[in-house]
């Protein structure tokens, strides 16, 4: 068998000016065939107007062990929500 | 790399469609209490609702299961491209053959959102693909009948895409992630493809006294082995049982067969074809259909090995694989090349 192409995380920023989503992964020789194939299967009714790739093996992520000291913390700080500061109902504005 | 060469198991078993007899490794279903403690945690987050994502821990089982179960999804995705890539070049006019190129590419599109959701269970994608060329592989049978005339897109496109709709819509909801987006980007194009296939019936139904009998004829052949797609009944299988707890499917091969023939029969009728079944009748105190039996001596031959296509299919798809392996390297060896001369300038 040939060796494998590497595989690339597909990243998509839709046509609503929105920040650019994960919506998949494909293998590609190098980065300009990864964008090439991402617009044919990724792109084929208008999901798109800009493309990012990534290699897989470049991405760095957390792993689900992590869960608890990474996420935990911010459980017990509801002040960082405004609901958190209850206004007078004549407090317009705020 | 996981063993493919068990799918014609129990009899019974697995998930329908595009997965035919998916065999789990169990041998009984176990209660929540007999579980070890981190199978009764993944089972109670499965039970919340709470989806299984690849970093995940996960019994080796359910891992083992869903790459049988997505692989053979994906390969069925690939080889069911080539019962239409007959027609591609004998459309009947230049939007219809537009049209099906474009169904076809949405089916490789659907292989390969399938391949990567399986690798991440820790399978290449290269792997699955020897699997398939090596006959070791199962997809659905579906595809091993041939495609004769025109209306054979059509009745493709009408009952069997529809009965892969029916059976992935609620595989959007299943507890593995990957899989579950996968299968919402699937859905959201394939009733594109049902509809372009009932377009097709439409226009040949309207059409002169022998398109008309062309569409019932690709409805007569096709009939019977888009009933088999969903696989026999599970009633009583222990792989579906399994598969249904670990919420890798949702509904029984009966239920959801059930679901393809009351919504298709009233389509039928509105094109004014026939369903090939004496035994088809309206029972209205259940609110379904009730049709005849399936002969499922068929389906099993033709799971083995044994259609009408089979051996054209594996041979189609190998050739095709075999015949990119030069412009796949070559793309690899410019990109090494290319790489090796940025390093050199850096």
């Amino acid at each position: 068998m040939s060796k494998e192409w590497p595989l690339w995380e597909i990243f998509i920023r839709s046509q609503h000016g929105l920040a650019h989503k994960h919506v998949g992964s494909l293998h590609a020789p190098d980065a300009g065939m990864a964008v090439n194939n991402a617009r044919d299967v990724y792109t084929r009714r208008n999901e798109g107007v800009s493309i990012w790739v990534v290699r897989a093996s470049d991405i760095t992520s957390s792993s689900p062990g992590d869960k608890a000291p990474l996420f935990d913390p911010s459980n017990s700080k509801i002040y960082r929500h405004p609901t958190f500061f209850p206004m007078p109902d004549d407090v317009k504005n705020l | 790399m996981p063993c493919f060469d068990d799918v014609v198991g129990e009899p019974g078993g697995g998930v329908s469609v595009y997965a035919q007899l998916v065999d789990t490794g169990a041998q009984r279903l176990r209660a929540l209490e007999d579980l070890p403690p981190q199978e009764r945690e993944f089972q109670q987050r499965i039970d919340a609702g709470t989806k299984i994502e690849p970093k995940d821990w996960m019994p080796e089982g359910y891992r083992k299961t869903l790459v049988r179960q997505i692989s053979q999804h994906a390969h069925s995705e690939i080889v069911g491209q080539l019962p239409e890539a007959n027609w591609v070049t004998r459309a009947p006019t230049l939007q219809r053959k537009a049209i099906l190129l474009a169904k076809i590419q949405d089916e490789a599109g659907h292989g390969l959102y399938l391949y990567s959701a399986a690798e991440t269970l820790g399978v290449s994608r290269d792997e699955l693909l020897a699997a398939l060329h090596a006959g070791k592989a199962k997809y659905s049978s579906i595809f091993n009948y041939p495609t004769l005339s025109w209306a054979d897109m059509g009745a493709i496109g009408w009952l069997v895409d529809g009965s892969a709709i029916i059976n992935q819509i609620p595989l959007c909801r299943c507890s593995y992630g990957p899989y579950a987006r996968a299968m919402v980007r699937v859905c959201k194009e394939e009733s594109f493809h049902a509809r372009q296939g009932y377009d097709i019936m439409m226009a040949l139904c309207k059409g002169s006294a022998e398109q008309r009998q062309m569409a019932q004829d690709a409805l007569n052949r096709w009939w019977w082995p888009s009933l088999m797609m969903f696989g026999p009944s599970d009633r009583d299988s222990v792989n579906s049982a399994q598969s249904a707890q670990w919420r890798i499917k949702l509904f029984s091969n009966d239920e959801l067969r059930q679901r393809m023939v009351d919504q298709t029969v009233p389509q039928a009728e509105r094109l004014g074809l026939t369903i090939p079944d004496p035994a088809l009748r309206w029972n209205e105190d259940t609110g379904h259909y009730e049709f005849g039996e399936i002969d499922w001596t068929e389906f099993h031959d033709v799971l083995k090995g044994n259609g009408p296509c089979n051996r054209e299919r594996l041979r189609t798809r190998v050739q095709a694989y075999e015949d990119g392996a030069w412009f796949r390297d070559g793309l690899l060896a410019h990109a090494e090349k290319q790489a090796a001369r940025r390093s050199l300038a850096a």
